[in-house]
């Protein structure tokens, strides 16, 4: 297997603030590439560069053997890019939105017919092709920018976060075919804040903090990093506010969820100690507390410190 | 890929968005009545001012048509599609950013093709105004239907929002048609405001449309205003390509 996407220093300054610094990583040819990083870490501004929106202050990056600095139209043409918003035109119709697609990517006029068809059917699109896309609900919209992403059959797409805002089967819906683009031979880089759609799609994953990228592998092996440590789950009868979590501190890595309280144990009796009296002190019942298995999140918290959830409702907001 | 290949792709795309443009926004029934009103109305006024004959002043009420046809809907369109993050869709596409925003211009001067086209028609068969150099006096018109659209992109890369593409617009517009001899002649008013005047592009196209619809016809005085024209599109096009670039860094 071969890279398609390699960055060479690439580094992106918006006046004095560093925004991208001096990334460096390679995506191998068919694999999905997950970018994971908390909000304002430098995932948007690295894939904005990569697919020519922004232009890097230092370095550059070779997709598909070309330069994005020098060569961006060849990129351009070589590349597919489904952005965070669903931006395709509310007035014209599915069918229409996705001819002007084909026009702008040069699909051979005798081909676009066929070519959208095969998509929306696909895409199972079809039985809407003449509604307008502003009346399509949100899941569709974003199944359709997908699909006009794919238009002119690239050999990458670049998708930033594309679950976003959706709901639960719109999402997984959604998932579903990224893992049949896969397996079509597509190269997927992904961006996403919700860590465990990273583990169920990705083959390795990027994790970026502060515009550096602090790790690259497997989610296996990211989990592996935490493998060995505990995690203590207690289920409380109401939800914990997070100015409550200051008794906690002590425990270290915590993250809370509603109700629940989960906490990276490196000694298992000091932490029940601290969450029985934290519970005595703010009158609360545990209802459940339990030891699970660390997983990709467990191995994100320990790698960057930030909570997912936290990064997730900031995300939503 | 060989320049050709290149340079045809590039106009593929800008007709390709120029089409998208007209079907999604300027060919609306809603701009469409628009299109017609706005110049029937104005003839009409104008007819009932002065009963006598319009045909001083056809070649401004021309003029003033193509200044609203252009910038107004146009400028819509721009801000819009930036604000809604539609205008980041084309700039991922394999076209560059100077074909975009031409073929923006391309939108905006059609509309205002069409609405000019409109006031024209009304001008020979309404008012009996008839064009003596008809095929200079489309060159003019073309020229500045693409210099006003030009414009209209300038002022849309420079804003924002859509209400304030509308008020930037007027700080041109209003002016423009006093002082740009669409109802009394340039030469006519004091010197500051002469030089003000020639300082704005609606002058050379009154002037030019003048010329071809009334006479008399001065061909250096024609290629004069030509010239102009052609000058304020290629710096209205180059700073406004220029501001969009900025803007999306």
């Amino acid at each position: 297997m071969k890279d398609i996407i390699r960055t060479l220093d690439l580094t992106k300054y918006y006046g004095a603030l560093l925004a991208v610094d001096h990334v460096n990583f390679t995506v191998m040819e068919g694999e999905i590439f997950g970018f994971l990083g908390p909000n304002g870490a430098g995932k948007t501004t690295t894939i904005r560069m990569l697919v020519g929106l922004t232009t890097p202050t230092e370095g550059t990056a070779i997709i598909d053997g070309f330069d994005i600095r020098s060569e961006i139209l060849e990129v351009k043409r070589r590349i597919g890019v489904v952005p965070e918003t669903s931006n395709l035109y509310d007035e014209l119709s599915v069918k229409d939105n996705l001819l002007f697609m084909a026009g702008l990517y040069h699909v051979p006029r005798l081909k676009r017919e066929e070519r959208i068809r095969e998509l929306l059917e696909s895409f199972n699109l079809w039985d809407r092709r003449d509604t307008k896309f502003g009346k399509l609900s949100k899941g569709l919209k974003r199944r359709l920018t997908v699909a006009a992403s794919l238009i002119h059959s690239p050999r990458i797409i670049f998708l930033d976060e594309p679950t976003t805002g959706l709901d639960v089967m719109s999402a997984r819906s959604l998932r579903h075919l990224l893992k049949e683009l896969k397996e079509t031979g597509v190269t997927i880089f992904l961006t996403t804040h919700y860590i465990e759609e990273a583990d169920q799609l990705c083959d390795r994953i990027a994790v970026i903090v502060k515009g550096r990228i602090i790790t690259i592998d497997t989610p296996e092996n990211m989990k592996s990093t935490v493998q060995g440590i505990p995690v203590i789950e207690a289920l409380f009868d109401s939800p914990i506010d997070k100015s409550m979590t200051e008794d906690l501190s002590i425990l270290g890595k915590v993250w809370v969820d509603d109700n629940r309280v989960r906490v990276l144990a490196e000694e298992i009796p000091e932490t029940l100690e601290t969450l029985i009296n934290f519970a005595t002190k703010r009158e609360l019942k545990i209802i459940e507390i339990n030891t699970v298995k660390p997983g990709l999140e467990d191995a994100f918290v320990k790698l960057t410190g930030v909570e997912p959830e936290v990064m997730r409702l900031e995300k939503e907001k | 890929m060989k320049p050709a290949t290149l340079i045809r792709e590039e106009l593929e795309g800008v007709w390709c968005i120029v089409l998208k443009d007209l079907k999604a926004y300027y060919f609306k029934p809603p701009n469409i009545s628009w299109g017609i009103l706005f110049p029937l109305v104005l003839a009409l006024a104008f007819t009932l001012r002065k009963p006598s004959g319009l045909s001083d002043l056809a070649p401004g009420l021309v003029a003033m048509a193509a200044l609203f046809g252009t910038t107004s809907m146009e400028a819509i369109v721009i801000t819009f599609e930036k604000r809604v993050g539609a205008l980041e869709r084309l700039l991922l596409a394999p076209i560059s950013l100077k074909s975009i925003l031409f073929s923006k211009v391309l939108g905006g001067s059609i509309f205002g093709l069409m609405i000019s086209s409109i006031m024209t028609i009304i001008s020979i068969g309404l008012l009996g105004v008839p064009i003596k150099h008809p095929s200079l006096f489309a060159v003019s018109l073309l020229l500045t239907v693409l210099t006003l659209s030009a414009l209209g992109s300038l002022v849309a890369v420079s804003v924002k929002e859509v209400f304030e593409a509308q008020t930037l617009s007027n700080y041109f517009r209003f002016p423009m048609i006093f002082l740009c001899g669409v109802f009394l002649p340039v030469e006519s008013m004091p010197a500051p405001l002469q030089w003000l005047a020639y300082a704005l592009p609606l002058t050379y196209s009154v002037k030019a449309l003048r010329q071809t619809v009334i006479g008399p016809l001065q061909h250096a005085d024609l290629a004069i205003n030509v010239a102009a024209l052609t000058l304020f599109f290629l710096l209205f096009i180059t700073i406004a390509t220029r501001l969009l670039k900025k803007h999306l860094e």
